[in-house]
């Protein structure tokens, strides 16, 4: 203090320091997001815990401790899973009863699916104004690849099975259900009122009642309820009421679409002269079926599940093809959590991605509203 | 202007009547009741046929003959030679039970779940974000067998894994303490609902005393006292009537307690974990939903992070979480008919058994069919009363 000028400042720059290594990289994320305090730290010591538990052992018996090879349930003598089954049966699994020789017909209608989707959903694929034309005609062409006649082998329908009867009931229910739920919504909201109620009581019946009740009315009651000398195919009952019941949930999901256009919406259409269907067609159904798309997909997810409901009345679907092989002598014991775990990653395949793909839209279809 | 304008007002030109709106309504509907009355009178007809050629006759009175068949899970008395009618009333309750036993425990996991999938804990939300996914997304049927299959492979009754030597597990199911109920135990049960009686209304005055003066009265504390203090208190005054039949295990066999079926087990833990992945997903949203200003305003005001949930954030997350959980129940309830599949005798099980019996099949179904729609009508009546109740009072 003799003289000196006081400074309150540092005249140069501090040279710059690394943040502490306890609040960056790993150790920091550790610590900001797994121990932050004293009951994330009990939670992420448990989730660690059940992981610990769980995942080494599963991945054992599933891969590890498995037994890939024999030709019957005796053969798998080790600790793990038994897959023996797979290369014998694995085409019973996707395929059912259908004739070996006629695989490729199978093949062939799933692999079509894929540009009949495509075209659908996606507006700038090429040749576009072809594909729309495909996508209609394909219903029909997948019906005369699986069922055949003129010129193929006709297969019946109870030779269906495996996952492609999944497929068939499920993709046909899709299909069909959007019209008829469209259909329904309208005539919920319609202002005749007959139509009106006919709507209600349709709609309101099948959502109070399980679907396998509706499976025994078209099982036990529909030859009841036909003259003796008419007989519906099974498969094509099963179809149908599968059909009916999702079309009950989607029109009240469409219904809620409806709902969220604005009155000005439909009173446009009117200004225009626009008749009835023509302002439906043209104004409000695109905006409503838009903003609708993610219930539609939830409610595809759940058909596509219902579809495992008719091993109940006697139809062998991949879940009953695994219940076969369980209950099979030479298998008996042996298979109960294998062949599930191959059903179940079939399904969980399938619904995971519908899933994924009604969440990517709903975050698109947000941005444009903001 | 050749056109001449529809002659005066009121007008009728019959020629023109099908561009008229109203017009074309009508007759539209005329033809839709002429049709559903056409398919009505048809399928009337032939089932009259039908039932004549098979030898029936339409009618309910077949609920009063002998069932001839067991059921091992029920609630009410029945024995083989009780009535075809008690038999789908054993069958309706086990219902029931199923459907309220899964609703408060997918209720459960559903809330406990969809608040750890927001936990900032990466480890815990992925964790239960697999598990939510791989869930929902497997059937429901599946799930029941397997959880069945489970059930059955678990040891034998000899060899009973037990927790704590008072709950049994093995191959026959479960095996749990059932209470016996001595003198005096009706007294120490009226306390109890007398407790749970005083707690409602202490809450309802701690209310409106905080409305009025902004003091607060620790509630939790007083209903804990109410509802298990003084009750357990009484036990003790009365001589401890109130005592556990503890299951033991025996050289062969486990006495004492009471069982629970594998095949209810098995369906309760499936429909109550698929359905509680779905609600998972509907509490995530719906606290999601909540915009993060009212998080930030509790803190403002300095609430703690507790009351903030418990008062700000849930309540207002509830709005938009009860309608889709009122069908998520109806769901699980719908779902629990898949009972059917392993052989739980619920309504549809017992009922397809007295179908197969007594060839009542429209009469059964029909049966069926009412007896969901009652409790689908009831459940969502409850929700929506519910619903009335905790949504916003706008002004």
């Amino acid at each position: 203090m003799t003289g000196q000028p006081f400074h309150r400042s540092r005249a140069e720059m501090l040279q710059e320091r690394p943040a502490p290594i306890t609040s960056v990289g790993v150790i920091g994320w550790m610590r900001a997001n797994l121990f932050s305090t004293w009951l994330n730290v009990a939670l992420t010591l448990s989730a660690l815990a059940l992981l610990a538990l769980t995942v080494p052992p599963l991945i054992d018996w599933t891969f590890l401790d498995a037994t890939f090879a024999g030709s019957a349930g005796k053969d798998c003598t080790g600790e793990g899973a038994c897959w023996a089954w797979l290369d014998q049966r694995i085409h019973q699994f996707v395929y059912g009863f259908y004739p070996a020789e006629a695989y490729w017909r199978a093949n062939l209608a799933v692999v079509l699916l894929v540009p009949a989707v495509g075209y659908l959903l996606f507006a700038n694929l090429p040749y576009a104004r072809y594909g729309r034309w495909f996508s209609l005609a394909y219903p029909v062409i997948a019906a005369f690849l699986l069922v055949g006649g003129l010129g193929l082998d006709v297969v019946r329908t109870d030779q269906f099975g495996g996952f492609v009867l999944n497929l068939v009931a499920g993709i046909t229910g899709i299909v069909l259900s959007l019209p008829i739920g469209i259909l329904l919504a309208l005539g919920r909201r319609s202002r005749m009122p007959i139509v009106r109620t006919f709507s209600v009581a349709f709609i309101e019946f099948i959502r109070g009642v399980p679907l396998i009740t509706l499976l025994f009315v078209a099982i036990i009651l529909l030859p009841i309820f036909l003259p003796r000398e008419v007989s519906l195919d099974q498969l094509v009952r099963v179809m149908v009421i599968i059909t009916l019941f999702a079309s009950a949930y989607m029109a009240e999901v469409i219904r809620g679409g409806l709902q969220a256009i604005p009155q000005g919406q439909y009173e446009a259409g009117q200004a225009m002269g626009l008749g009835y269907w023509q302002s439906m067609r043209l104004i409000v159904l695109p905006q409503a079926l838009k903003i609708s798309i993610p219930g539609i997909v939830n409610t595809f997810i759940g058909l596509f599940k219902d579809t495992t409901l008719v091993i109940i009345i006697g139809l062998f679907d991949i879940l009953g093809q695994a219940r076969l092989l369980q209950t099979n002598q030479d298998w008996l014991g042996k298979v109960d959590y294998e062949t599930f775990l191959l059903a179940a990653l079939f399904f969980f395949v399938i619904c995971f991605g519908m899933s994924r793909y009604s969440i990517n839209l709903e975050k698109r279809l947000d941005t444009t509203r903001r | 202007m050749t056109e001449k304008a529809p002659s005066g007002a009121g007008g009728f030109d019959i020629s023109r009547a099908w561009t008229d709106e109203r017009v074309r309504g009508v007759i539209f509907q005329i033809a839709l009741v002429l049709g559903v009355a056409g398919l009505a009178a048809f399928i009337v007809n032939n089932t009259i046929a039908n039932y004549e050629e098979a030898g029936l006759s339409f009618g309910y009175g077949f609920l009063f003959d002998t069932a001839n068949f067991d059921i091992n899970q029920r609630l009410i008395e029945y024995a083989s030679t009780s009535t075809y009618g008690r038999a789908l009333g054993v069958g309706a309750l086990n219902t029931i039970l199923v459907a309220v036993m899964g609703v408060a425990a997918a209720t459960l996991i559903g809330f406990v779940t969809g608040v750890l999938r927001l936990s900032n804990n990466f480890l815990v939300s992925r964790t239960v974000a697999v598990w939510v996914e791989f869930t929902r997304n497997v059937p429901v049927l599946l799930q029941i067998i397997f959880w069945w299959l489970i059930m059955l492979a678990l040891p034998k009754v000899r060899d009973s894994l037990s927790l704590g030597e008072t709950v049994f597990l093995n191959n026959r199911g479960v095996r749990l303490p059932s209470p016996i109920f001595e003198d005096g135990s009706a007294i120490v049960l009226t306390i109890v609902l007398l407790g749970v009686v005083a707690t409602a209304v202490v809450r309802r005055w701690a209310k409106k005393r905080q409305d009025a003066t902004g003091r607060t009265f620790p509630v939790g504390w007083a209903g804990l006292g109410l509802i298990v203090g003084v009750p357990v208190m009484a036990y003790f005054a009365l001589g401890q009537p109130l005592d556990l039949d503890v299951p033991v295990q025996k050289r062969f066999n486990l006495q004492g307690g009471v069982s629970i079926t594998p095949e209810l087990v098995a369906l309760w833990l499936a429909l109550s974990t698929y359905t509680g992945a779905f609600i998972s997903e509907i509490v995530r949203a719906g606290i999601l939903a909540v915009s993060r200003g009212q998080t930030e305003a509790a803190g403002a005001l300095g609430l703690r992070r507790n009351l903030t949930m418990r008062e700000i954030v849930l309540p207002q997350a509830l709005r938009v979480i009860v309608p889709p959980m009122t069908s998520q129940y109806l769901n699980l309830t719908k779902n629990s008919s898949l009972a059917v599949a392993i052989g739980y005798q619920d309504i549809v099980s017992t009922g397809d058994t007295i179908l197969n019996q007594s060839g009542q099949a429209i009469e059964v179904i029909s049966l069926y069919m009412v007896f969901y729609l009652t409790l689908s009508l009831l459940t969502s009546s409850y929700m929506n009363w519910y619903n009335k109740r905790i949504a916003l009072v706008e002004r």
